[in-house]
């Protein structure tokens, strides 16, 4: 990627920069996305309405501000929000469990969400209800892994019986998915969770981003903050010990944190697959693999990958595409690419 | 300083690995432990680290217990040196030495230029700093060995533990690390390492703990520990040792009898 030399000031000078180009990119794509869509806006009136929002007074139409306020700002801050929790909790799990293979859903939080929300769709709750039942569903699952691979593996911290569980876990959720698909009203209810356990930012609410956007940020301030001992928990977990890292502490706080992150993004989303495992793969060819420049370059790699792909959605497609098969079409060949390619530079 | 274990009895759950173990080094001691497989050589380096927590006993520095030091304090007095794996991200060696500095470091806090710094000037204290842009990933063993003894000197430990730090590499890589472990003890550092090699432990071993099949552990100076009659009860095994004089200085050796 880079020809400079990797150790020097000048080299981490330019991650800096990297970031702050990334920065300027996801405003960019997040400005020339508000003026695609069905009902077409200009940047002009974009930044107009932006102003009036900051207080200012200025001139803009009643649909324009109706196709802003009702279908574009909800759907693309939900973008930043799912793709920015999902691909720092898929970074972040990487680093905690050694494993550049490891996905946000590894514990079990994707398949528990997804039945707690199906139920509340099954029980015809308000889409409230659908978000915290999919959220304490997303955690039960997570925590009963952790439960139940701490009983089998004793003592020990054994990663190979935490992924087990969770795959486990996971499996048992999932089948619960499958009878709410069972018990569902063919003409409502089962297309309902159908397209939503396929990922969609088209359904997200103005009214709902706060249950989205409160969690995803209480979860990712920590991981930010604690970002550089990612780098020693990558090393083995007595390995970072021995370096001073309060490793109990740590991982806690990281597995508490990265689960809500992906929770919250499936309560609001449904299932959008790939993000976790793309995203911070390619920041690696990016910026490399210290986890202070990582977890960043992946929160805001995750938003404009997601607003990116839901833009095309929006744009090529007649039909409402759910993004998440979108982000696997994508996002699976592209990480083919990417492993065929890049694998000299950052494996 | 004075790096003593009391009476330890350390193992896992209620089975007990070592019982009443007492060894005692002073600042520039290099002290080898060595014995056969699986008699608590591991189990033993755990609870002095506190990986482990200790079924008995004490381990103590200059007289104060240090096993219920927390993790950050325990690395800013001690440093570890692991047998070298293969981590799943590819660092360059410089970023692998600079996280030595975490010890030192807020809990929030990454390495700053400083920690970079100092990074730096031990990889070329150590003669190694060719490998720093290096990707650690991709690196020979023996240098693997060297990264890992540079990013635990950048702790800057009182102590240092190394668990076979000459296991897997070649002839000349294994004298350049006892070398290396030499020098660190000549500059004060208290050297605790585990070995296979008896002959390491003639070259730079102050003192040494021998564990034999029946636990028992005998230690003092090599050359009165490492008898053939002693070796006889560690390994089982008949072993003869030779001296020889080199450059006006007596080497030994330990050569086993295939007879």
């Amino acid at each position: 990627m880079t020809t400079l030399p990797v150790n020097n000031k000048a080299r981490r000078r330019q991650l800096g920069l990297m970031l702050t180009g990334l920065f300027v990119a996801m405003v960019a794509i997040f400005l020339i996305s508000m003026t695609q869509g069905i009902y077409p806006l200009s940047l002009h009136e974009v930044f107009q309405i932006l102003g009036s929002l900051l207080g200012f007074s200025t001139e803009y139409t009643h649909n324009g501000w109706v196709a802003f306020m009702n279908v574009r700002l909800p759907r693309l801050t939900a973008c930043i929000f799912v793709g920015a929790a999902l691909s720092v909790s898929g970074a972040a799990y990487q680093g905690i469990f050694h494993n550049p293979m490891v996905s946000p859903d590894l514990l079990g939080a994707s398949s528990g969400a997804a039945f707690g929300a199906c139920v509340s769709i099954l029980l015809s709750a308000s889409i409230l209800v659908q978000q915290i039942s999919a959220f304490i569903c997303g955690i039960a699952a997570v925590v009963l892994t952790l439960a139940i691979s701490s009983i089998v593996s004793r003592r020990e911290n054994n990663t190979t019986t935490l992924v087990l569980t969770g795959m486990v876990v996971s499996s048992l959720f999932s089948a619960g998915v499958s009878i709410t698909k069972l018990l569902a009203d063919t003409d409502s209810q089962l297309g309902e969770i159908t397209f939503w356990l396929m990922g969609s930012m088209a359904s997200i609410k103005l009214s709902a981003l706060p249950i989205l956007m409160i969690p995803v940020i209480i979860s990712l301030i920590p991981l930010l903050l604690l970002s550089y001992r990612l780098n020693l928990l990558s090393f083995g977990d007595e390995e970072a010990q021995t370096l001073g890292v309060n490793v109990k502490a740590v991982r806690l706080v990281m597995i508490g944190c990265a689960t809500l992150a992906t929770s919250a993004s499936v309560a609001g989303c449904g299932m959008v697959g790939w993000i976790g495992l793309v995203i911070p793969h390619l920041m690696r060819f990016l910026v490399g693999p210290d986890y202070k420049y990582l977890l960043p370059a992946s929160a805001m790699g995750g938003a404009i990958f997601l607003m990116l792909v839901d833009n095309i959605t929006r744009i090529f497609f007649a039909v409402e595409v759910s993004i998440g098969i979108l982000t696997a079409l994508i996002g699976a060949p592209f990480f083919l690419i990417l492993l065929v390619k890049g694998r000299e530079s950052w494996l | 300083m004075r790096f003593a274990a009391e009476g330890l009895c350390c193992g896992y759950g209620n089975a007990p690995v070592l019982t009443g173990l007492d060894f005692a080094a002073e600042s520039g001691a290099v002290l080898c432990i060595l014995g056969p497989n699986g008699v608590g050589k591991t189990t033993l380096f755990k609870t002095l680290m506190g990986l482990l927590p200790a079924m008995g006993g004490d381990v103590t520095v200059d007289g104060a217990s240090i096993l219920r030091w927390p993790a950050r304090k325990k690395a800013q007095l001690m440093g570890f040196v692991p047998q070298s794996h293969i981590p799943p991200f590819p660092y360059t060696v410089q970023q692998v030495v600079v996280m030595g500095r975490t010890a030192h470091l807020g809990i929030m806090s990454a390495p700053t230029e400083r920690d970079y710094a100092l990074a730096d000037q031990t990889l070329e204290a150590l003669g190694i700093d060719h490998l720093g842009d290096k990707i650690y990933t991709r690196i020979s063993g023996g240098e693997r060995q060297m990264v890992l003894i540079a990013r635990a000197l950048v702790q800057e430990p009182k102590i240092l533990l190394m668990d076979e730090p000459a296991a897997n590499l070649d002839f000349a890589n294994q004298a350049m690390v006892l070398k290396t472990v030499q020098s660190l003890a000549a500059q004060g550092i208290i050297v605790v390492m585990t070995t296979h090699t008896p002959d390491h432990v003639f070259l730079c071993g102050t003192q040494v703990l021998l564990l034999t099949r029946e636990r028992e552990m005998l230690s003092g100076p090599p050359e009165e520990i490492m008898t053939p009659e002693n070796m006889r009860r560690a390994y089982g095994i008949d072993v003869c040792i030779t001296t020889a004089e080199a450059n006006g200085r007596l080497v030994r050796g330990c050569v086993p009898l295939m007879e």
